[in-house]
């Protein structure tokens, strides 16, 4: 239990997504200027990060392992990805349209965030049990909504802000991404010190 | 040769039952649509433009057909548009009411005067920026020109130092309302206008020391309109052009005349 507790915590916190592995940095920019879509996107992430884990950790395990065929990881793990995306989407369509609606563009939008392929990935590479590596993509989708909601604060608060032209826009958007993320590393090794004895 | 196969059957059979899956997916779990939406999207221009007010024209088809919103919304379509709307949804719709836009501002270089001689940058939002414009009314036409530079239709020209709008021309888009830095053009529905040419705020007084045009808000015409359609606001008299039949009597009541009638 205390493992688990360890890898949620830390894929929230130390190894945040998007702060300390940067990835999924697409959407971080595109999508945090407003606090609604970016919990939107957000939502959408954590619910495609646990889709994704729960189809392809069985095909790494009893697929791809047993022959031999771990260098096509990549390749069919994308493939496997985009068509459950798009399979929830018309299951959701259908039968949930409330949540379809609230989700809207964002879903089809990750199909191929690298952020889901990302966690997929490294579930296999660290070697988790099927159980750990649920917990884990709901750690990392937890982390990346963490790190859009707290970025469209810090967006927001930018937008009103005196800025000189040359860093308008982009620049001073990614000066605060990266300031942000230097934040986080603060979270260093707190979380094993939390539960050792 | 066999890696390779190796390699590529895998994929492909794992490819080919994703594609199977969805199909079947996409079938059984159909989501019955309107059929009326496709075509009443065909129908629709497709400049995906926004006058309408909803979120492009399929946004519009959409709410067209579910919420029954009003079909004479289409800009860019017209009455023509409007008529097909009508065939393929089966109801009477009023035709479009064409939109003009109207300039609320009559302080033409004989009915004003300039208060600097204002030699920078050619623009009105330039202008507006020191002291508020050259002229001596803070809240007139400038002169020059930001609106017919915006005008995709080429349907304004100034003329001494005033916008004004060729009515045959305007589509009534309202991008020259939109740029206007002293909001001096609204958009109306197109028929016998009854327009307020001034928007001054300030009381009576100041207004008639800038403009002769000025309006002072004295609400002869607020008393006399048979409709309750225009009112004294800010000290000047602003036309509600949901209520105003244009029958022109407040025009005929207006003690300094700086109410008009345009057909």
């Amino acid at each position: 239990m205390t493992k688990l507790i360890i890898i949620l915590l830390s894929a929230v916190f130390i190894n945040n997504y998007v702060l300390s592995r940067f990835l999924g940095i697409c959407p971080f920019l595109g999508v945090s200027k407003k606090l609604d879509s970016a919990t939107g996107m957000s939502l959408a992430v954590i619910f495609v990060m646990l889709m994704a884990t729960a189809v392809t950790y069985p095909i790494q395990i009893y697929l791809l392992d047993p022959n031999d065929l771990g260098y096509l990881q990549t390749i069919v793990f994308i493939l496997v990805i985009a068509a459950l995306v798009q399979l929830v989407e018309i299951v959701l369509k259908r039968y949930i349209p409330a949540l379809h609606k609230s989700l809207g563009v964002y879903l089809p939008l990750i199909t191929t965030n690298c952020a889901v392929l990302g966690v997929t990935i490294l579930n296999i590479d660290e070697g988790y049990t099927f159980i750990e590596a649920m917990v884990n993509s709901l750690g990392s989708g937890l982390g990346f909504f963490l790190a859009m909601v707290m970025f469209s604060g810090v967006r927001s608060k930018i937008e009103g802000a005196d800025i000189p032209k040359s860093f308008k826009g982009l620049p001073v958007t990614l000066i605060a991404a990266s300031i942000t993320s230097l934040s986080f590393l603060g979270f260093g090794g707190v979380i094993e010190n939390l539960f050792a004895k | 040769m066999n890696a390779i196969l190796i390699a590529v059957i895998p994929v492909a059979i794992i490819g080919l039952i994703c594609a199977v899956v969805l199909v079947a997916a996409s079938i059984i779990m159909k989501v019955h649509e309107d059929e009326r939406i496709p075509k009443v999207r065909e129908c629709l221009p497709g400049a995906n433009c926004g006058a309408c007010g909803f979120a492009g024209c399929d946004g519009y088809a959409k709410a067209l057909v579910e919420d029954g919103a009003q079909a004479n919304l289409c800009v860019p379509g017209g009455a023509e548009v409007v008529k097909q709307l009508s065939e393929v949804l089966g109801i009477e719709v009023e035709e479009a009411s064409p939109r003009v836009a109207i300039i609320h501002c009559g302080g033409d270089c004989d009915k004003t005067e300039d208060n600097v001689n204002y030699v920078g940058i050619e623009s009105c939002k330039a202008a507006k920026l020191i002291f508020g414009g050259k002229g001596k009314c803070g809240y007139g036409c400038l002169g020059f020109g930001d609106c017919k530079a915006a005008c995709p239709e080429d349907a304004i020209c100034i003329e001494k130092g005033l916008a004004r709008i060729n009515r045959s021309k305007c589509i009534g888009c309202g991008i020259c309302a939109k740029t206007c830095p002293n909001r001096l053009i609204s958009i109306a529905p197109a028929r016998r206008h009854i327009v307020v040419t001034c928007s001054n705020k300030d009381k009576g007084a100041l207004t008639r020391k800038v403009c002769s045009n000025g309006c002072i808000g004295c609400r002869k015409c607020e008393k006399a309109c048979p409709k309750e359609a225009i009112k004294v606001i800010d000290n000047r008299a602003v036309v509600d052009y949901e209520k105003c039949v244009g029958c022109g009597i407040c025009a005929k009541e207006c003690a300094v005349g700086c109410i008009i009638i345009e057909k």
